[in-house]
């Protein structure tokens, strides 16, 4: 199949039940330590998201089975939401401020994504997270402090029902409540066209992206 | 908006077309890549059937993962070597040139750049690294992009981008002794905060700026990110210049720079730039600044007290409250005197060879306290082999350092060299963030390189200022 012919879904809306993960400054290295990352491919990684935070073992060898298979299910699991029963199946997650600052390591929401999460809420979000989750089409929509832990708090007595992110038009339903929130415009406008994956639309302007090298002074082409 | 800025120049010269997103189609003068972050674009380039694009605009290097003790093949840690192999067939099979260790080239892939004249005033520089806003010291508009967009650019020369207001900060006056390009940097975090930046590009400007050699640029551009912006830069000057005569992109070739020295100067910022925000720091009232809890915003001048969490903005109490708790400080003590058991002296922010030789300056004569572990990790195979000439390795080691070969090492623990358990280390890296180091419960404290040889020699926190220093070659 030639790129061209790769179907890219349009995402208008995410829904699902939530699962909040609180607290400002939320980085990438909580969210994947680097210890993970040494891998060629992305596949396996959801086991590891929020690893320190779930579990007390230090190393992947004492953190897998031996074998480099799975995680030890009965590896002390800590009070995260992400090893809370309630939650396993949830898949938009709800959080605070300057989520997923740090490093550009897209490990991060390939291991959220890898562990269910298709969309995310939040106070804030850095950009290159924020930038990282869009290739992935997991849409990064905001609200102001209270909205989001008014979310939180809901999701905390209500884990199994369904919460409504409308990329389109820009609203979070939950219960009978339907509050506003914030979705970047090029980022609106890649999920619901489903224009995300970049790649291909950039391609199709290979000669003009030539045109635009050729006429750099510090750049020798190869030809 | 911003206009007649470098950014607005750099931008608009590379600007290719608008997409229906409404970002812009930017092309990359210069791909960097190295181990972790590009196998699975390469992975995806290969699922689709598609090359690389430009494969002479792209540079790799190894750094992450590499061993900085013993590197000899194959590496001792099988997923190491694996990520090696993999980047030696990715660069092979697309023909990428690969400054690998036994090139000589080989180092932190925002160290090597600058050094061999691969960053330049006037291009986009991207890679798959945060850090990657170092290049901005040069002039250039370079930022850290993710998987997906390494793979973009490996496929088209471009990435997609929405474009970003423009900050200048400008650092009046002139730094006081001990204060270095590393404290202005932590006191920028520190004031703005580290998701000021969000949505901004840092324009770093002033006497304070503009005194600074190349390396102190490179050092505050790097931490941009910290500050959540995702690039910053300074206007290329004569510093700038003098430093690229030297590199191998104009050492043989003084014709080639003579060509592209016009347009460096073109895409300075105007004298009537606009600017969606200016701001001012006194950079002669600064001191050292270290870093007391789990974000680089976390900092101190060395002699103030640390904050107490009640006494800060609503939304930085909690956050606060955990990291005092987690790296053991006191509100009202100061950091000075804090018991270290780590000093790392490496990364990209601070492994450069100016940043060794004055870090080796403080430590000629003296001895690293007997309960410390203090290493040296070059930011490259030319830093390390420029310092060994200089004999700096000896005093290194005559002190009690170890000195090792260059890599990322202790500043993500991604190779063997972490701290262990509640080890407190003095870094001159540039993230405290909780298990950065490669342990859970080790504790952090971001500073100047010269404050970490000082906190090495007296195993604690300890302001340089009060120690004199002796002349190296």
């Amino acid at each position: 199949m030639s790129e061209t012919d790769t179907d890219i879904p349009e995402v208008t809306a995410v829904s699902g039940s939530g699962v909040p993960v609180r607290g400002n400054d939320i980085d990438t290295d909580q969210i994947i330590p680097a210890r993970f990352m040494k891998v060629v491919t992305f596949d396996g990684l959801g086991e590891f998201a929020f690893f320190d935070q779930r579990f007390d073992s230090a190393t992947p060898e004492e953190s897998r089975d031996g074998d480099g298979g799975a995680v030890d299910e009965n590896d002390d699991p800590k009070d995260h939401p992400f090893n809370d029963e309630r939650f396993q199946d949830s898949s938009v997650m709800v959080v605070n401020a300057n989520f997923g600052c740090g490093s550009s390591r897209e490990h991060a929401p390939q291991a959220l994504m890898r562990w269910g999460i298709d969309a995310i809420v939040g106070e804030s979000f850095a950009e290159i997270f924020a930038g990282n989750c869009l290739a992935l089409g997991i849409p990064t929509v905001t609200a102001d402090h209270e909205t989001v832990t008014d979310l939180q708090e809901w999701v905390e007595t209500h884990p199994d029902e369904e919460i409504e992110v409308d990329v389109e038009a820009e609203t979070v339903t939950y219960g009978e409540t339907t509050v506003d929130v914030t979705v970047d415009d090029a980022q609106r406008k890649a999920l619901v066209d489903g224009v995300w994956d970049t790649t291909a639309l950039m391609k199709s302007n290979a000669q003009a992206v030539r045109e635009t090298a050729q006429s750099l002074p510090y750049v020798s082409l190869d030809d | 908006m911003s206009e007649g800025t470098l950014y607005d120049k750099v931008w608009d010269e590379h600007a290719v077309t608008e997409l229906p997103t409404g970002q812009t189609q930017l092309f990359v003068g210069l791909h960097l890549i190295h181990e972790v972050t590009s196998p699975q674009a390469f992975g995806m380039l290969r699922e689709r059937d598609m090359e690389v694009a430009y494969p002479e605009l792209t540079h790799a290097t190894v750094d992450h993962i590499v061993p900085t003790a013993d590197q000899s093949r194959p590496y001792a840690d099988d997923a190491a070597e694996e990520m090696m192999s993999e980047l030696e067939r990715n660069v092979r099979d697309a023909g990428i040139q690969f400054s690998d260790p036994t090139s000589g080239d080989q180092g932190i892939v925002h160290v090597i750049g600058p050094e061999q004249g691969l960053t330049q005033p006037g291009t986009t520089i991207v890679c798959g690294d945060s850090h990657t806003s170092t290049h901005g010291a040069f002039g250039a508009l370079a930022f850290g992009i993710g998987t997906s967009q390494i793979r973009d650019v490996l496929a088209t020369g471009c990435v997609a981008m929405e474009k970003q207001k423009v900050r200048k900060i400008e650092v009046t006056g002139e730094l006081g002794d001990g204060v270095e390009a590393k404290d202005v940097i932590l006191e920028i975090i520190r004031r703005l905060g580290t998701d000021g930046g969000v949505g901004y590009v840092y324009e770093y400007a002033g006497e304070a700026v503009e005194n600074l050699d190349m390396e102190g640029r490179m050092s505050i551009c790097n931490m941009s990110i910290e500050g959540g912006a995702r690039a910053g830069y300074v206007n290329p000057d004569e510093t700038t210049y003098e430093w690229l005569k030297e590199t191998d992109a104009f050492a043989d070739d003084p014709e080639k720079f003579e060509r592209l020295k016009p347009y460096w100067e073109s895409v300075r910022s105007d004298e009537d730039a606009e600017y969606d925000d200016v701001v001012t720091i006194d950079g002669s009232e600064l001191e050292p600044v270290v870093t007391w809890g789990t974000t680089p915003g976390q900092g101190v001048g060395v002699t103030e007290p640390i904050p107490t969490p009640e006494d800060l903005p609503a939304d930085k109490r909690e956050t606060a409250r955990q990291a005092q708790e987690h790296m053991r400080v006191e509100p009202g003590e100061t950091m000075e005197g804090y018991e270290i058991d780590v000093a790392f002296l490496g990364s990209c922010t601070n492994a450069r060879l100016a940043d060794l030789r004055r870090a080796a300056r403080l430590v000629k004569g003296r001895e690293v306290h007997p309960d410390v572990r203090a290493l040296v990790v070059p930011g490259s195979q030319r830093v390390q082999s420029a310092a060994e000439a200089d004999g700096l390795d000896e005093i290194f080691e005559a002190a009690g350092f170890e000195w090792r070969n260059a890599g990322c090492s202790m500043c993500l623990g991604m190779n063997d060299d972490q701290l262990e358990g509640d080890e407190a280390s003095a870094s001159s890296s540039n993230r405290n963030f909780v298990g950065r180091q490669g342990s859970k419960d080790g504790r952090t404290v971001l500073m100047n390189p010269r404050m970490v040889a000082a906190a090495a020699i007296n195993g604690e926190v300890t302001d340089v200022r009060e120690m004199k220093e002796v002349t190296v070659a």
